[in-house]
C-alpha cells in the first residue's frame, strides 16, 4: 500500500455501496448497504466478509461473479471510495 | 440508428418494436420473443419473477449489440426485457433485428438472445406449485 507522504490522512477508511439482487437480496433481506472498509480492500475481501457475517451466502457466493461500477471485474480488484459492488449470481434460464 | 433498449415492468409491445426497426433499406426482420411457460423440469410453474440490475443490464445489452454490429451488417436492433411478475404466456424478452438480408438477421438475433442470457444481469425466479427457486444457467 502506497500512501502519499504529503497527504494528511485522518483515516484510511472508505465507503463503498453494495447492492443485492435475486437470491442475494432474498438471503440478506435488503437491496443495498453502505460499508465502511479499510483502504485498499479488494473485492475478494468483501466476499469473505459477507460470507463470514452470513454463512448461508456461501453457496451462492461461490457461484457468483463480481461487478464493480457496472463492469465485470476479477476478485482481486482493489476497491475505491464510493465504488458500487454487486455480486452477480448465474444468469440465464431457458434454452 | 441508435439501438432501442427497453427494460420495463410494463407488458412488451412487439408491434411497436417491429415498427421502430422498420426502414426502406431493410430486407429482413427477425423477431425472437421469449414467453413464460407453465412448466419447467417437471414442475408446474405458476408465474415468474424477473429481477434486473438495471444500470448494468442496459450497458451490457449495448455492449452485446455493438459486438453483433461488428460481426453482421445490422441496420436496426431493438432489445426489450420485462421484469417484475410475469404470468404464463406473457412475453419476457423481445429481440428484433433488421438487416439488409435474412441470413444475418437470423444469426445476429440468435447471438443476441444467447449472449443476453449468459452475460446480462437479469435473473428469473420460478414460482411453482411446490416451491420457488432462482433459475441458473
Amino acid at each position: 500500500m502506497i500512501i502519499s507522504q504529503k497527504k494528511i490522512c485522518y483515516t484510511l477508511d472508505m465507503k463503498i455501496k453494495i447492492r443485492y439482487f435475486a437470491s442475494f437480496r432474498e438471503l440478506i433481506g435488503q437491496g443495498e448497504e453502505l460499508l465502511t472498509v479499510a483502504d485498499a480492500t479488494r473485492v475478494v475481501d468483501i466476499r469473505a466478509l459477507l460470507v463470514e457475517r452470513n454463512p448461508r451466502l456461501q453457496p451462492i457466493m461461490e457461484r457468483s461473479v463480481n461487478a464493480l461500477n457496472h463492469r465485470y471485474v476479477p476478485a482481486e480488484t482493489v476497491l475505491h471510495e464510493n465504488d458500487e459492488l454487486v455480486f452477480i449470481p448465474p444468469t440465464g434460464g431457458g434454452q | 440508428m441508435e439501438p432501442i433498449i427497453q427494460l420495463t415492468r410494463e407488458p412488451l409491445d412487439r408491434d411497436a418494436l417491429v415498427a421502430a426497426v422498420s426502414h426502406p433499406s431493410v430486407g429482413g426482420i427477425v423477431v425472437f420473443e421469449g414467453v413464460v411457460r407453465d412448466n419447467a423440469r417437471g414442475k408446474n410453474v405458476r408465474y415468474l419473477e424477473y429481477d434486473v440490475y438495471e444500470e448494468m443490464a442496459r450497458q451490457q445489452i449495448a455492449t452485446i449489440i455493438e459486438e453483433a454490429r461488428q460481426r453482421w451488417s445490422l441496420e436496426h436492433v431493438a432489445v426489450a426485457h420485462r421484469f417484475g411478475r410475469l404470468e404464463i404466456g406473457e412475453a419476457s424478452v423481445i429481440i428484433v433485428v433488421a438487416t439488409p438480408h435474412r441470413a444475418e438477421a437470423f444469426e445476429a438475433c440468435r447471438y443476441l438472445i444467447d449472449t443476453l442470457k449468459s452475460t446480462v444481469p437479469i435473473w428469473k425466479k420460478e414460482v411453482a406449485t411446490n416451491g420457488e427457486e432462482w433459475v441458473e444457467g
